[in-house]
């Protein structure tokens, strides 16, 4: 095993870098400052590849299955005053899981880090972008080692704090601004879940801490379980309520329907931050939470566990219907990212616990990670193509295969493999998520391999679209610069090899459910149906926009208001904005600041207008005129006099 | 280490600054008395550390004890505990972080610094009093220089505000006054003394005549529902030091005495009347982040929000459960530290643009980088990221909250937990709208951070950075006070 030193220093370079480039004030916009925070990358990848060696290739194997290690543990805030009380822990923990998560989040961000010197050159705020690149990571990396499920809350707050930095890093235009608030509000809403499902999980299960916690809540004497089982609230089980709520907030980092609503503004940041945060990394957040519960979810509650796997569904189908209709290619690529996300979700929500029956466990992971190699592909082809065309919508493309042929032949394998094409890396993991949902829940099945062929037609078209369609005319620029530095195009050389490759790890070696390796076999047999509509799919994208035509314009008026409720994304923007905007501003903060102006504020106010208006009056009896004080005089004795007199009755 | 330390350091430096002949020494004695009392609180924090060390945790350290007026039994009692020594070393932390803000005061430079000095003075005395008419006069002490400095320095309808403030804190004061009066003449030998009276078990029926009343005057210093009116424009009217030491100590006067005294003292009530307690800092905080989110004004978005934040300390106080109490102390400390360094920032921002509307602002990251990080940090802190103080606070008393079962209890867990929500939209819409977006033309010449005001942020920052990344040392620091007090409701 490595040593402990090694695996902290994986999280605590990027926040060194982060510290060092943040404090250093206007120096930071040196180009020196974009290879300094890269080069601590590259360390922090290099250590995670000597971290997962060494856990796979032995220290983390007991018996014949691997283990969670635990190799650090701290107690940073207890929350009673007894030591077996509840307890924020900061720990690292190893597990198949997590050092696969470690590798995705290290690999894609340097490879991020090396594409952004290129293509943020120049940039105002350059050091600061690296900065906030490095926080970021730290915070995905904290995020994924985490041994407390309040610790992985605490990281989660951070990442979304960097992703809302970074959506707003263009902080002077309104639209970056906004999206960057959106993203925030949205998943702070469900993080509320988040802390919720924690507050009743560790209630219940007496700690914090995930090993303790999958323990006391899946092993069918303990009394914990039994408690969290008995104890209802509205009808459903208090475990249910906390795996539901934990799981809401995991819904909105993912961006499944119907919080899904930030993902397509945020793609406002920078291009290398969406490929990075809203592509590879931060978005699967949610799935990891669920995988790292997993046992709980499959064990304990199956239901959830059921209506988990129809949110990934329904989200997959939905994002991909949106896809179709979106012109901006980011926004497509954001759509398709939710997508994707949804079949990983949907792959979970299939998958059982026990060996033999948790293929879908695996899937989803392994889809995790090819989809981060080819979406954040994808997403740094973009932004190549944005670079050179200076304009995220489609119109503004067209052709440019022979301009950018590096970008060309990497975004057309990246397209090729996240529509399933046989032998890249989308095929393999996306093969195995269909087929475990063919074993074990056929309506699930049905959708997602409609999706999955829709998926092969939004994605050419958008490829279509952009490499041929018309021919490229420059519109306003003549100053070309290429495809970029090479500091632009090695990320996407080495991420396409990745699109190629990454299909043949064995993955069910290393990653499983419980824990023990498995050996999964191609079914041929199987992969003819999802390959041969993937195939139709890229054929209807070739007949409708391999070329300019009017073809697309008849499909849509054919379509009509199907179409524009599409394009218009089903109006929940919309919903959200009345929501926020008329019941939240224009209701409750409303009447709340009326009730305090008038009625709370008013009582004070006029309390003292009434104490004074009494001090007015009585203030009159004291005139200073000889004869009214004898008059008060003889009141005042008649007064008494006729009082003793009462009293004498008695 | 001698307590009597900390009422004569700012004594002296009130005498000193009576001396002093202009604006200059007036500044450097104030900044130098306050750097003192920072020193001493800290090496008071360590010798108790030391005392601490292997030994079974006492009720009160350094106690000393003068003759004050023997015939009534009043002795001028002073000692501390964990709870005391953080409130201090807030003090003292906030005190230096005022003083050296003043710069921009040029209207009787003396008196002012004169009343900040009183005003620690009289936080000091409160905290470190055993004998509990000496904590009122102590109490009182901190209120007249608010009134003061609000009606002398401060802006807007100042005559108003402080008229309004000084009335309904002293209203608190009157209830206070009853309720310690009831109870002096109902124990036998009559007495003040916190700890003696610690000791007997007082009689149900005085316990539910004296809570209340104790309660809510404390409360009202802490701005409980719906006493809290005087807050924001108390705080929106005051000189910028001014709003500091009210937002990051005054009312921290009361949340302290609503613990240490009402609670404590009166443990058989508070648990009766927690379902008071509980429902109206509830609303407090739910409700107090509505009204924030339609305010207008940094400054009124800043003190409605200290209604919200505040919330929490009596809803910690309220639950009575281990992890909320040291929740609410948290909580004190961290809000202390917050709101002066958003107010200090609110300063620094209306020095330069000359409005507070957040409407008339933007894009300020530009031309003022410090600033505008610092606002950017302290909104996070206000909403509690990881990383700063206040989310070790709201935590706590999060998971302290929902140790305590029952509808009513969980009910207003879910609600002050929802507020987390609420914060984060109007701290966002008034912070990115001040930050980001597009630059008036009108600002585009102002200037960042001055070398002092940068001090002032970092001495701040680094006391929420201190407690937000490594909590252990300030959770340990008051850890036995607390245990003392959740150990009086267990017996019950």
């Amino acid at each position: 095993m490595p040593s402990l030193l090694n695996i902290i220093l994986i999280p605590l370079l990027p926040l060194l870098s982060f510290v060092w480039l943040g404090l250093s004030g206007r120096r930071q916009n040196h180009p020196m400052a974009g290879w300094l925070a890269t080069a601590f990358m590259l360390v922090s990848l290099l250590l995670s590849i000597q971290t997962a060696f060494a856990y796979f290739s032995g220290a983390g194997m007991a018996g014949d299955s691997y283990r969670p290690m635990l190799v650090w543990d701290l107690e940073w805030l207890p929350f009673t005053a007894t030591a077996e009380g509840l307890a924020i822990h900061t720990g690292i923990l190893l597990d198949p899981i997590s050092v696969m998560m470690l590798i995705v989040v290290t690999s894609i961000s340097c490879m991020v880090h090396l594409f952004s010197l290129g293509y943020m050159k120049g940039e105002q705020r350059f050091g600061m972008y690296y900065a906030y690149l490095g926080l970021f990571t730290f915070s995905m990396l904290g995020l994924v080692l985490s041994s407390n499920i309040f610790q992985m809350y605490m990281f989660w707050e951070l990442v979304g704090v960097s992703s809302f930095l970074l959506i707003g890093f263009y902080y002077q235009k309104p639209a970056a601004v906004a999206a960057a608030k959106k993203a925030f509000i949205v998943t702070r809403f469900a993080d509320l879940g988040f802390l919720l499902g924690i507050l009743v999980l560790s209630y219940y299960g007496g700690s914090m801490d995930f090993n303790q916690l999958i323990q006391s809540l899946t092993s069918p004497e303990s009394n914990e379980l039994q408690e969290a089982q008995r104890d209802s609230f509205m009808g459903l089980s208090a475990l249910s309520w906390g795996l539901s709520l934990v799981f809401i907030g995991g819904a909105s980092k993912s961006a499944l329907f119907p919080l899904h609503i930030w993902l397509p503004d945020a793609m406002e940041g920078p291009t290398p931050v969406s490929a990075l945060i809203h592509a590879a990394t931060m978005v699967v957040a949610g799935v990891y939470l669920v995988a790292r519960l997993f046992p709980v979810y499959a064990l304990s509650a199956p239901d959830i566990l059921q209506m988990i796997g129809w949110t990934g569904a329904i989200s997959a189908l939905i994002a991909a219907l949106i896809a179709c209709t979106q012109t901006d290619i980011k926004r497509v690529l954001a759509y398709s990212t939710m997508s994707q996300i949804g079949f990983m979700v949907l792959a979970l929500g299939v998958s059982g616990y026990a060996d033999g029956n948790n293929l879908g466990f695996t899937a989803s992971m392994f889809h995790l990670s090819t989809h981060a190699v080819f979406k954040a592909l994808l997403f740094l082809c973009a932004g190549a193509v944005i670079h050179y065309v200076h304009s995220n919508e489609m119109d503004q493309m067209g052709g440019l295969r022979k301009q950018m042929p590096i970008t060309h032949i990497s975004f057309l394998l990246a397209c090729l493999a996240i529509s399933g094409f046989p032998f890249l890396a989308g095929f393999f993991s996306k093969e195995e998520i269909l087929l475990a949902a063919y074993t074990n829940y056929k309506p699930i099945f049905w959708i997602a391999i409609f999706t999955s062929a829709l998926t092969a037609f939004y994605m050419f078209r958008l490829y279509f679209r952009i490499f041929w369609h018309k021919p490229y005319h420059a519109a306003h620029h003549d100053d070309h610069h290429g495809e970029g530095t090479w500091t632009m195009k090695w990320p996407l050389l080495i991420l396409a090899l990745g699109t190629v490759f990454a299909g043949y790890i064995p993955f069910s070696r290393f990653v499983s459910a419980t824990g023990k390796p498995f050996h999964t076999s191609l079914h041929i047999e199987f992969s003819i149906a999802p390959v041969g509509l993937a195939l139709l799919g890229i054929a209807a994208a070739y007949y409708l926009y391999g070329r300019q035509s009017a073809r697309p314009e008849q499909m849509q008026k054919s379509l009509g208001f199907l179409y524009t409720s599409l394009k218009s994304k089903l109006f929940i923007d919309e919903l959200y904005l009345f929501i926020t905007r008329n019941i939240i501003f224009g209701i409750l903060g409303k009447w709340a600041a009326w009730i305090d102006k008038h009625i709370v504020d008013g009582l004070m106010n006029g309390l003292a207008d009434l104490i004074q208006w009494i001090a007015q009056k009585i203030r009159r009896v004291q005139s200073g005129r000889v004869q009214d004080y004898a008059l008060y005089f003889l009141i005042a004795i008649l007064g008494l006099l006729l009082c003793a007199k009462w009293f004498n009755q008695f | 280490m001698n307590l009597v330390i900390f009422l004569i350091i700012p004594l002296m430096t009130v005498v000193l600054l009576l001396l002093a002949r202009n604006a200059m020494q007036v500044r450097a004695l104030a900044i130098a008395g306050a750097a003192v009392q920072a020193v001493c609180t800290v090496i008071l924090y360590f010798s108790y550390r030391n005392i601490m060390q292997g030994q079974e945790p006492g009720l009160l350290y350094f106690e000393q004890s003068f003759p004050f007026y023997p015939s009534w039994n009043i002795s001028f009692h002073i000692g501390v505990d964990g709870i005391s020594i953080a409130m201090m070393l807030l003090t003292s932390w906030v005190v230096l972080a005022g003083v050296l803000i003043s710069r921009n005061i040029t209207d009787r430079v003396k008196e002012y610094h004169v009343m900040l000095l009183l005003l620690s003075l009289g936080a000091y005395g409160f905290f470190m009093s055993v004998d509990l008419l000496i904590q009122f006069f102590f109490l009182e002490l901190a209120v007249i220089p608010k009134y003061l400095l609000i009606a002398i320095w401060g802006s807007g309808k100042k005559t108003y505000s402080a008229n309004k403030l000084a009335l309904l804190l002293m209203g608190g004061s009157a209830l206070i006054l009853v309720g310690l009066l009831m109870m002096y003449y109902s124990i036998e030998p009559h007495t003040f003394n916190w700890k003696e009276i610690a000791g007997i078990s007082l009689p149900i029926s005085l316990q539910m005549v004296c809570f209340p009343l104790l309660f809510l005057g404390f409360g009202i210093f802490s701005a409980i529902f719906p006493f809290h009116t005087w807050v924001p424009d108390g705080h929106s009217s005051a000189p910028t030091a001014g709003s500091m030491f009210l937002a990051g100590i005054s009312m921290k006067l009361g949340g302290f005495g609503c613990l240490k005294v009402a609670s404590f003292l009166f443990p058989d009530a508070a648990v009766t009347y927690a379902p008071w307690v509980v429902g109206l800092s509830a609303i407090a905080i739910i409700y107090g982040a509505f009204v924030t989110l339609m305010q207008k004004d940094l400054k009124y978005i800043n003190a409605y929000s200290s209604i919200s934040h505040c919330g929490f300390v009596l809803l910690g106080i309220g639950m009575i459960t281990h992890g909320a109490i040291s929740g609410a102390v948290l909580q004190m400390i961290s809000h202390g530290l917050m709101t002066a360094l958003f107010f200090a920032i609110i300063g620094m921002v209306y020095a330069r643009t000359h409005t507070r509307e957040i409407a008339k602002m933007g894009g300020l990251m530009r031309t003022m980088p410090f600033v505008s990080t610092m606002l950017f940090i302290v909104g996070f802190c206000s909403l509690g990221l990881p990383g700063l103080s206040g989310f070790v606070a709201e935590m706590s008393v999060f998971v302290g909250s929902w140790e305590r079962p029952g509808l009513f209890y969980r009910t207003a867990t879910v609600l002050a937990c929802m507020s987390i929500v609420v914060t984060a939209v109007y701290i966002l819409r008034a912070v990115g709208k001040v930050v980001m977006g597009p630059l008036p033309d009108a600002y585009a010449q102002t200037s960042d951070a001055a070398g002092y005001e940068k001090f002032v942020s970092v001495w701040l920052l680094l006391a929420i950075l201190l407690i937000g990344i490594f909590p252990g040392w300030l959770v340990e620091l008051i850890e036995p006070a607390v245990s003392f007090i959740q150990l009086r409701f267990q017996a019950q």
